[in-house]
């Protein structure tokens, strides 16, 4: 018995100091593990959940979280503004309707495209940037033909980049409006440019020596309204954000655009680091990837347009770059489309290598130093004699475009196999991936969502940096000779020998002769 | 992306420009349906699109109870038929590097062909011809592109003690300010750089979700372009090594995804472009 009670004993006493240990509060919280359990079980009794053991960890992190509550009741929250918030703020704008509804009337021919039947299209086509996403970019689009005079507008597209997108519109204006202030603006700024210049060279009296370089003749920049500069681009980051007009493209923008490989940051005024150094910020270069993504991939089906009136078909120095759209266009059916490229046109002109679209003769002005101008400008032209160099004329089938790195240009496909009568024709360009058109009876639109980048075949090389200029003419008097070796040098010993002793000889013999003669 | 949810997360990844027609997606809905009856499948992601010169491949995962082991790849050119894609082996990746190059077709059974002149002394030539048909290349380049791009948000998987990893099936999603951090992202591939992180850093870890390596990890910096799109609402992830990849995460919601959409190619010229 009294073993029996001992072993009661100091069972109850271990229980009972386990018990004292569990109820030992812990100096961080202040709980402790007999409270935490009653109350974890008493969790698990009035809530019975399915398969308790799996779930029994979270049940005890709520209970401790429960006790913590109450505590930071007095502390509240301050929202926090996300950039949700702010976008939305924005884009409050573009839903607000115009007080004086009468005034739609009088503007009939509204210079909004339609931008919901286009995205109709495109999502049959498989292209698209949601429906949502499209409506307000419509909506944007309606601002922005409200806010400019434009004549024409159009979604063209979306370039991605690293940090955001751009959305880009295609806008001509009315003529004569906008034109010229823009003109006399840059014109001002280069003048500014040359007076710094001409104020540096006036103050120095000690000039430094004269460089000899002179730079190539720089490629005039195609006024506004012809060539790569036809129309005007506004970009913008999200639809509701402003949007921004971007620079008229220069030739040397473009031909540089041409040697690199760049993302786009999505910001404006971010530099470009480059090799060839590429003349402008990002803007610039955005433009001038447009301008080729344009003249790459604008198509149209076959007759849509016409050659303008003043119709140039001899085809001789000046290629045609107006057309109009010919009204008596009844459209093609879908599965002719398909079938084959020669019923695709380009109606943008194509970009020559000059980075024009309508070459001009640099040799003809500057004239002077012409055979140091072909060292830096390799293969741009021949210095004596530039021959024109000739694109190919507007309103091209496609069928005519080059392949690259074998493959074939565009692909075409027809937007659905299994209600083909109803489909549309779909044309993918594989030089520019991202390009799309479609055409269906009557309507076709072009459209460009990507990176903005030219597909580069089997990896891109970087153009190799020119040679260094010439310290000094080359010549026998400063060129280092290489030192003979002793067998050479004991040839040429030899020989000099051998002639020294021929001409002894001779002359010996010629003495010998006159020693005849005497 | 789960082709369960393929009705609303198409507008969330519209932003890259490619979709599919409405035609395709009934279609990819109905058939994927009898494919996961089928192949007894956990669950069927749509995995993407592959745009080929003559044809586009459509692409289908199937996954089973380990969502990293159990995958099966399978190709379609209709969204309706579709075939199993063969499981890649070391000699067949080597045969694709060499012999697969250009953009791909849209013909499965197109073979590439690479002949290689060996020369040994003077006249002794050896013509070693690779043939890799377009199948293999696909399989292989989708395990490519799987193992190197292939993203979620943290904590949506974990991996239980036995080594299983599954979906977290309590994952709320990322909070707002998390989501627009590239390491709260997470490669969904054997990881590699895990080990070789300091004790100080693995200090911090939870063995059940940082079990995969970190995006913020990934070389050269920058390989990733992480944007809000769809009105600030949806982080939108993209890959600059496989253009045409496509992640995206709602925050505060377990939504996330993955589709690819592009050529197949890798960017290799990355480093001359950033």
């Amino acid at each position: 018995m009294e073993t029996s009670n001992g072993i009661q004993d100091k069972s109850l006493q271990a229980a009972s100091s386990l018990k004292a240990f569990l109820l030992k509060s812990s100096t961080k919280s202040n709980m402790n593990v007999y409270e935490h359990l009653t109350r974890l079980l008493m969790k698990v009794m009035d809530e019975q959940p399915q398969n308790v053991v799996d779930v029994i960890e979270d049940m005890s992190l709520d209970v401790k979280r429960a006790i913590f509550e109450g505590m930071q009741s007095t502390l509240r929250d301050l929202p926090q503004i996300t950039a949700a918030v702010l976008l939305a703020e924005q884009q409050h704008l573009l839903f607000s309707r115009p007080e004086d509804a009468d005034r739609e009337e009088e503007l009939v021919e509204t210079s909004l495209p339609n931008v919901s039947e286009t995205g109709f299209y495109l999502e049959q086509a498989g292209v698209g940037l949601g429906r949502e996403e499209m409506q307000r970019v419509f909506l944007a689009l309606k601002q922005l033909v409200e806010s400019q005079a434009l004549m024409r507008c159009r979604l063209w597209g979306k370039i991605l980049g690293i940090e955001t997108s751009y959305i880009i519109a295609e806008a001509e204006y009315r003529e004569g409006e906008e034109d010229e202030e823009q003109s006399t603006d840059e014109e001002a700024a280069d003048e500014e440019g040359r007076k710094a210049e001409t104020h540096l060279t006036e103050n120095e009296t000690d000039p430094l020596p004269q460089s000899t370089y002179k730079p190539p003749p720089v490629v005039p920049k195609e006024a506004r309204g012809t060539g790569a500069n036809k129309f005007v681009y506004y970009v913008c980051q999200d639809p509701g954000l402003p949007w921004v007009k971007l620079p008229s493209v220069t030739p040397a923008q473009i031909t540089v655009a041409r040697q690199i490989r760049k993302f786009f940051t999505g910001r404006l005024d971010s530099p470009v680091v480059s090799y060839p150094p590429f003349p402008g910020n990002e803007a610039n270069y955005l433009r001038a990837q447009i301008a080729r993504i344009s003249a790459g991939t604008q198509v149209s089906p076959q007759g849509f347009f016409q050659a303008g009136e003043e119709e140039g078909e001899e085809e001789d120095e000046a290629p045609r770059d107006s057309y109009e759209v010919n009204t008596d266009f009844e459209g093609r059916p879908v599965a002719e489309m398909v079938e084959s490229l020669s019923f695709w046109v380009h109606h943008v002109q194509h970009i020559l290598k000059q980075g024009r679209c309508t070459w001009v003769n640099l040799a003809v002005r500057p004239g002077e130093d012409s055979n140091e101008e072909g060292e830096v400008e390799e293969k741009e032209e021949e210095p004596d004699e530039p021959e024109p160099e000739v694109g190919p004329p507007l309103l091209t089938p496609l069928s005519q475009d080059a392949d690259m790195f074998s493959t074939p240009p565009w692909s075409s496909k027809m937007s659905s196999t299994l209600t083909s009568q109803h489909a549309v024709a779909v044309l993918r360009s594989n030089l520019w991936p991202g390009a799309y058109a479609y055409a269906c009876g009557k309507k076709f639109e072009n459209i460009y969502i990507g990176w903005g980048l030219k597909y580069a075949g089997e990896g891109y090389s970087p153009p190799v940096p020119s040679l260094p200029q010439k310290e000094y003419p080359s010549g026998p008097e400063i060129t280092e000779a290489l030192d003979p070796s002793l067998e050479e040098e004991q040839a040429l010993k030899d020989s000099l020998e051998e002639q020294q002793a021929a001409q002894e000889e001779m002359e010996d013999t010629e003495e010998g002769e006159e020693e005849d003669d005497d | 992306m789960d082709f369960k949810t393929l009705y609303y997360s198409w507008e969330l990844v519209a932003g890259s420009g490619q979709t599919l027609s409405v035609e395709q997606r009934v279609a990819l809905q109905t058939s994927l349906v009898i494919l996961q009856k089928n192949y007894k499948f956990n669950r069927v992601l749509f995995w993407g699109k592959i745009l080929g010169l003559k044809d586009d491949y459509f692409i289908a995962q199937g996954r089973g109870e380990d969502e990293m082991q159990d995958k099966k790849d399978l190709y379609s050119l209709n969204c309706m038929d579709w075939f199993l894609l063969p499981t890649t082996t070391d000699s067949m990746i080597q045969e694709v590097s060499i012999a697969a190059k250009g953009r791909f077709i849209g013909d499965p059974s197109h073979a590439y062909e690479h002949v290689e002149i060996r020369r040994e002394g003077e006249s002794d030539e050896e013509r070693v011809v690779t043939k890799v048909r377009e199948e293999s290349r696909l399989a292989v380049m989708i395990q490519q592109i799987d193992e190197e791009v292939s993203v979620v948000p943290r904590g949506a998987f974990i991996k239980s003690p036995h080594g299983l990893v599954q979906i977290n099936r309590s994952f709320g999603g990322l909070s707002d300010s998390e989501a627009m951090k590239l390491d709260n992202y997470l490669h969904f591939s054997k990881p590699k750089n895990l080990k070789k992180r300091s004790i100080l850093e693995k200090g911090d870890l939870n063995p059940a979700i940082d079990f995969l390596d970190l995006l913020s990890d990934d070389i050269p910096k920058g390989s990733w372009s992480l944007q809000r799109e769809c009105a600030g609402r949806v982080c939108v992830l993209r890959s600059l090594f496989w253009l045409g990849l496509t992640s995206y995460h709602v925050p505060m919601t377990p939504q996330h995804g993955y589709i690819y959409i592009g050529d197949g190619t890798k960017n290799l010229d990355l480093p001359f472009m950033l």
